[in-house]
């Protein structure tokens, strides 16, 4: 037991918790902890907007698998990491998100929780139905319990953010601390051990399975499952398709890969899916953009379902076997059962089908033209790319274009923003991406709308030396919804053009950035290969056309059998 | 809609601020409407018991004691089995009598309910009835031909017969 302050216990409960790096932006009601932070070997990026400083924590996560930490001060500092905290718990990333909170008591009576201070905000309230938890500290004693608990909570069974409100006198009061008091939460004790019964009736349907297909999602990568899924793929040769959030679970260059399936999904796995006998799902939520019209999803396959979360299990989509548990163990489990069953299978009509398929579905086209595509300039970047490259997205077109089109091969190397669809949040995700894999090149796929809403990270990126790679995809519209009014408002366009400024180049000139543009196809992969080697962030402008639509596409309210348009 | 049945949900919550809010919310946010809710300490420390009544299908309520599980603040929730429990819910009613007559027909509907009267004045009476739902919906509608003033009701409470329980081991 030590006495100290509330600050200071802060600070060492975070280092306690091997945190390295805090995304945040000071104010009155943080002072405190500021005056240790600068004191402490965590380093502390100030971001030029909380919701970048949160989307920063997310990136940093999804790149390590560590938590991520986010602080603002009280009032609008918090309220502005509400988007990214939203943005967290969508795609159940684990951040923690520390704010600064007026004082609980005080010898100014105006001045306190529940009187409308200045900069007080309900921030409890307000992030209830956002996170996966919040707390309110009462006192300064309660703090090294309490980051203990947050990150607990934040980095076990589904991930998810944690948000901790720290009224002000609980941070200068001094109290005794007790750093090693074991954490017990009576409440939340997550299931992660398969039940022994469903790993044997799965592994039975399974090996049973004359077309098997495996639908991997974002809990694949959460728990770092990979190498199991590549296993069990290749014991079963079953196709993979993955969910959007599921991208990079499985190398997407594998013969039995699909690609990601949904209303921008590649029609290989769409299709595939839908002619399977078994599918077994596994870490996904089955999100609307995932299935399309469930009456329509895959009803000829009886399913399996893995899944950390037992909410998630019939939420969506009815099953025969359910089976709560972390995707790794399940999946090991299920490995060890069937290597006894099954010998390798070699190429059966399922794998030919596969095979058959993709051919006619993903044919291999050479463009000839030297306008720039998405699609020829997304898998051009693929190449230009070392395989472990981290790609971040923003929201919109590019994000499809880079979801049927960009080939993620490693887990934790394609980062979106799946369910929330956060325009803004890829480029300071790819800030925190970078503090997380500095030896790494990491990319933001990104759109020009979308770039615009947290561009101003810029300022960070050069500032605190953290080059990343930005290629704006820039059409000058909205282009998502450009696309909608185009397909489904007879091509009236309502309030989605954005115009030709910035000059991207120019903006990223004026931080101290570089500047670049390409205008076909040989400047991009010149451009590219700078900024590569560039040790500040690099801004590529890309010019492409307003009309590109992006497709196929499943129309809302079809299956995703009834997808239109060519890949 | 013809499958749409009521539940009752018994929960162990932490006795701590703002967990009836998390709880709320929850409902609220996920489009689950609650009936009624009743909430209070228990025998053991630190913790409180909500009895919860909700409206809906067999897939609905599955999902409402899962995503209630999953809020931390939550210790137990368990769905009690509707033929197997006992219910009970109290109503204070306050009931116009201006007469005599009026004033010993009330007190005789009282009797034969197993209520008590617990107030007296010129003008009325404030009644207390306990039991099950049904019970009290038949009384007040008695009530109803004399005028009722004011009601208040707590919303249903439950504990499975026999010796089963919710109780969590320390």
């Amino acid at each position: 037991m030590t006495k100290m302050s509330g600050a200071k216990a802060l600070i060492e409960s975070l280092e306690r918790q091997n945190v390295d790096t805090i995304f945040g932006i000071l104010g009155g009601a943080v002072l405190p902890i500021y005056d240790h932070l600068c004191k402490s070997k965590i380093r502390h990026i100030l971001c030029r907007h909380e919701q970048g400083a949160a989307h920063a924590a997310d990136g940093y996560a999804r790149a390590s698998g560590k938590a991520g930490v986010c602080m603002a001060t009280s009032g609008p500092g918090a309220t502005n990491l509400v988007t990214g905290i939203a943005n967290a718990y969508m795609d159940s990333a684990p951040i923690i998100a520390l704010t600064g909170q007026v004082p609980s008591t005080g010898v100014n009576s105006s001045y306190i929780i529940g009187r409308d201070a200045f900069q007080e905000a309900d921030i409890i309230g307000i992030t209830t139905a956002i996170t996966k938890h919040n707390f309110q500290l009462r006192g300064a004693a309660e703090i090294p319990k309490c980051i203990k608990t947050a990150f607990y909570i934040a980095t076990t069974g589904r991930p998810g953010p944690v948000l901790i409100d720290m009224p002000k006198n609980a941070q200068t009061e001094i109290a005794e601390m007790d750093f090693s008091e074991e954490i017990q939460i009576r409440g939340y004790k997550p299931t992660s051990n398969p039940h022994p019964l469903q790993i044997r009736k799965a592994a039975e349907m399974l090996a049973e399975a004359e077309n098997p297909v495996i639908l991997a999602g974002g809990g694949v990568i959460t728990s770092d499952a990979s190498p199991e899924l590549f296993q069990l793929a290749e014991l079963l040769m079953s196709p993979v398709a993955t969910s959007f959030m599921g991208k990079g679970s499985f190398p997407e260059n594998h013969p039995l890969s699909l690609g990601s399936i949904g209303m921008h999904g590649n029609p290989v796995a769409n299709k595939l899916l839908c002619e399977a006998d078994v599918m077994l799902a596994v870490g996904t939520r089955f999100s609307d953009r995932s299935t399309g019209r469930l009456d329509n999803f895959c009803a000829p396959a009886k399913k399996i379902h893995i899944d950390i979360d037992t909410a998630e299990i019939a939420k969506n989509v009815d099953v025969e076997i359910p089976i709560v548990a972390d995707a790794k163990k399940a999946l090991k489990a299920l490995n060890e059962r069937l290597a006894k069953q099954l010998k390798k299978k070699n190429g059966s009509t399922w794998t030919k089908r596969v095979k058959e398929a993709k051919d006619q579905l993903n044919p291999q086209t050479k463009s000839a033209s030297k306008n720039l595509k998405p699609k020829a300039l997304l898998q051009k970047l693929r190449k230009l790319l070392p395989e472990n490259a981290i790609a971040t997205t923003e929201v919109g077109q590019n994000q499809m274009w880079a979801a049927l089109y960009f080939n993620a091969l490693k887990p934790r190397t394609f980062i979106s923003s799946g369910g929330l669809g956060t325009m803004g949040f890829g480029f300071p995700a790819a800030i925190g991406a970078k503090v997380a894999c500095p030896e790494r090149p990491v990319v933001d796929i990104a759109g020009d709308g979308s770039f615009r809403m947290t561009e101003q990270e810029l300022g960070t990126s050069v500032m605190e030396d953290i080059p990343v790679i930005v290629i704006v995809l820039n059409n000058s519209v909205l282009g998502m919804v450009a696309q909608w009014q185009r397909m489904f408002f007879k091509g009236r366009y309502s309030a989605v053009k954005l115009g030709s400024v910035p000059d991207f180049v120019k903006l990223a000139e004026a931080y101290g950035a570089q500047g670049l543009r390409a205008r076909d196809l040989f400047e991009f992969s010149k451009a590219v290969k700078i900024a590569l080697k560039s040790d500040v962030t690099t801004v590529i402008d890309v010019p492409i056309s307003m009309e590109e639509d992006v497709v196929p596409m499943v129309p809302p309210g079809c299956g995703i059998n009834e997808q239109i348009g060519d890949y | 809609m013809e499958n749409r049945k009521t539940k009752v949900i018994a929960a162990l919550v932490e006795n701590k601020p703002g967990v009836l809010h998390s709880v709320s919310n929850m409902f609220r946010r996920r489009g689950f409407n609650i009936e009624s809710i009743t909430v209070g300490r228990i025998e053991q420390e630190d913790l409180s018991r909500m009895t919860i009544t909700v409206k809906g299908d067999e897939k609905t309520l599955e999902q409402v004691v899962k995503q209630m599980s999953k809020l931390i603040e939550v210790v137990k929730v368990s769905q009690l089995e509707p033929e197997n429990i006992v219910t009970r819910e109290l109503a204070l009613i306050k009931v116009n009598v201006p007469d005599n007559k009026s004033r010993s027909d009330v007190i005789n509907c009282v009797d034969v309910f197993r209520g008590r009267v617990v107030d007296v004045s010129p003008e009325a009476l404030t009644i207390e009835i306990t039991g099950t739902p049904d019970k009290i919906d038949a009384f007040l509608n008695l009530m109803r031909t004399y005028g009722i003033m004011e009601l208040a009701r707590t919303g249903l409470t439950a504990l499975a017969r026999g010796v089963r329980s919710i109780r969590i081991e320390e």
